[in-house]
């Protein structure tokens, strides 16, 4: 690998101009059997799952189905709630409105808390992870208020903002923060020296070193921390709507549960879950084009 | 007339705790201008303390380093180090690691395509031109290691220094890297400072070879000038008598003189 360019030059040279008449009749038989090992890897992965879900939809049909069972079938369920599966967009007024609304404005709340949270977790962690003293300060209070469960600063963000809405959003932006702030500030921390080195031989200022070199090298810890933080909201927003009401998720769910439609919980329940995933793989791929090359070293 | 890299009785203390520890003692050395200085010891003798030292990263306890006659004690550009390890940035192509440091140094005095041009010179003159859209993770070892001397060159360091740079490489790699150097050395009249603990490499490489004693408190212990012609062959100087002399002189002072001490 190391020869001297002129070496390479000349040998590369040839092959190259043999390669490419060999390539164009060569390409259009590669393809079927190509397709049919990308087909042959989808079907490996499709397959399993599909037959777990249709064996616990069997149990569950088939132990749900007796008289006086307290939960539904799958099949009740699809019945039930099938008006709601095929009109997601209905809206007639008031908390009376299709589960897409709910799961928007739930989504909007995580959003702007998991935003918030975003921001200044990461500048936290920054700060915390570039001076000791701020470390020393700040850390024994993250500790012990990282355990505080989220449900439990509602009320006191009740209190403070007299408000349903900025309140949901106050309990995202604080159990997001957490995993945040700790994971970046770790990710500061191991900074190499080496990158550290670099840039104090080229001088760069605090602006450059902190774009350049800090959060590029310290982007995937912040990954995971922002991976964990994303959640974590999901984990709160039902939780935290339940309580204060209006349109959401989680008051849909409540809602549900007053009016004992249970059929509906469980298609909110596998919505949830869904968007959970979804959430989680966004902030992963995210990840991944972000912190590319940075892992591989 | 005054030397144009002069370290000035440097002394380097570490201090831990209560206990302190003497790593360098008195340690002065003038580098001429075009000149290649080789700081040759046993490991754990301070010899990359010294360079760190030189390069402004590490403060000395006492005395100072004279570049050109000025003093110069925080790290720049105007002495470029070769890491040991590297140090490329993985997140950056190979053209984009040299490229931030051509953009730094080069921000107001060279245009945006001067800049390019002078960062794939730099890659050129290393051999490296052919990856620089490869991220340090693709590339072997000494790959890498060419591009962290592309990128210290193309700062135009007035000294260079390179820590070891040939150090974690296989032989056969490490031999064509010090042909690069020495032919990059011929073409531009580097001043450089090497550490090194490789013999042969210290011989073929240099015009002098500073010997350092072992620590605690190393000191210099003999400088040794090496009056081989350049260009150098490395197979003709292998059967040349004052290469082997030379060679003779360093290895009496490593392992007679200055045995390596496990204890210490």
């Amino acid at each position: 690998m190391n020869m001297p360019l002129r070496t390479t030059e000349s040998i590369s040279a040839l092959p190259a101009a043999t390669a490419q008449v060999l390539a164009i009749p060569a390409k259009p038989v590669s393809l079927l059997p190509r397709l049919r090992t990308i087909a042959g890897n989808v079907a490996l992965r499709v397959i399993p799952p599909i037959i777990v879900i249709a064996c616990i939809l069997a149990v569950w049909e088939v132990l749900c189905s007796r008289p006086g069972a307290s939960l539904p079938p799958p099949s009740k369920v699809l019945e039930d709630t099938w008006e709601l599966i095929v009109d997601p967009f209905f809206d007639r007024g008031g908390l009376d409105k299709g589960l897409f609304w709910h799961m928007s404005a739930s989504l909007q709340r995580v959003a702007l808390g998991y935003a918030l949270a975003a921001g200044v977790g990461v500048a936290l962690g920054t700060l915390v992870g570039q001076s000791t003293w701020a470390m020393r300060g700040l850390d024994p209070i993250f500790q012990v208020l990282r355990t505080v469960p989220p449900l439990a600063w509602l009320p006191l963000a009740l209190a403070a903002f007299r408000s349903g809405q900025p309140s949901a959003i106050f309990v995202i932006f604080i159990t997001a923060i957490w995993p945040i702030i700790i994971n970046t500030a770790v990710g500061i921390r191991n900074i190499p020296q080496d990158y550290r080195n670099v840039a104090l031989v080229l001088r760069l200022n605090q602006f450059e070193y902190f774009f350049k070199i800090m959060v590029p090298a310290a982007a995937p810890y912040i990954f995971t921390g922002l991976r964990i933080g994303i959640g974590l909201s999901w984990l709160a927003i039902v939780a935290a709507e339940m309580l204060i009401g209006g349109v959401g998720i989680g008051f849909f769910i409540w809602d549900a549960w007053n009016s004992s439609r249970i059929s509906e919980i469980i298609l909110a329940l596998i919505y949830v879950g869904l968007v959970g995933f979804v959430l989680d793989r966004i902030v992963a791929a995210a990840a991944t084009i972000v912190t590319r090359g940075t892992a591989a070293n | 007339m005054a030397a144009y890299l002069k370290i000035d009785f440097v002394d380097k203390t570490f201090v831990r705790g209560s206990t302190q520890t003497e790593v360098l003692k008195d340690i002065t050395l003038s580098v001429e201008r075009g000149e290649y200085v080789s700081i040759i010891g046993h490991s754990g003798c301070g010899k990359s303390t010294l360079l760190n030292i030189v390069a402004g990263l590490t403060p000395a306890t006492n005395g100072g380093i004279l570049l050109e006659d000025r003093e110069v004690n925080e790290p720049g550009p105007d002495r470029a180090v070769v890491f040991q390890n590297h140090s490329l940035l993985p997140w950056l192509t190979v053209y984009d690691n040299v490229k931030l440091a051509v953009d730094k140094v080069f921000s107001s005095t060279k245009s945006r395509a001067e800049r390019h041009a002078w960062t794939m010179h730099n890659l050129e003159l290393v051999q490296m031109g052919h990856a620089k859209d490869k991220r340090p993770g693709e590339i072997s070892g000494g790959m890498k290691q060419r591009v962290g001397l592309a990128r210290a060159l193309s700062m135009e360091p007035k000294v260079l220094l390179l820590d070891e740079p040939f150090g974690a490489l296989d032989a056969l790699t490490r031999a064509h890297l010090q042909d690069s150097v020495m032919a990059i050395h011929q073409k531009l009249g580097n001043t450089v400072l090497m550490i090194t603990h490789d013999v042969d490499e210290a011989v073929l490489l240099s015009d002098r070879i500073v010997m350092m004693t072992n620590g605690p408190a190393a000191r210099i212990g003999e400088v040794l000038d090496v009056p081989l012609p350049r260009p150098r062959k490395r197979l003709e100087l292998a059967s040349s008598a004052p290469y082997l002399k030379c060679r003779q002189r360093v290895l009496e002072f490593l392992y007679e003189r200055h045995r390596f001490v496990e204890a210490a």
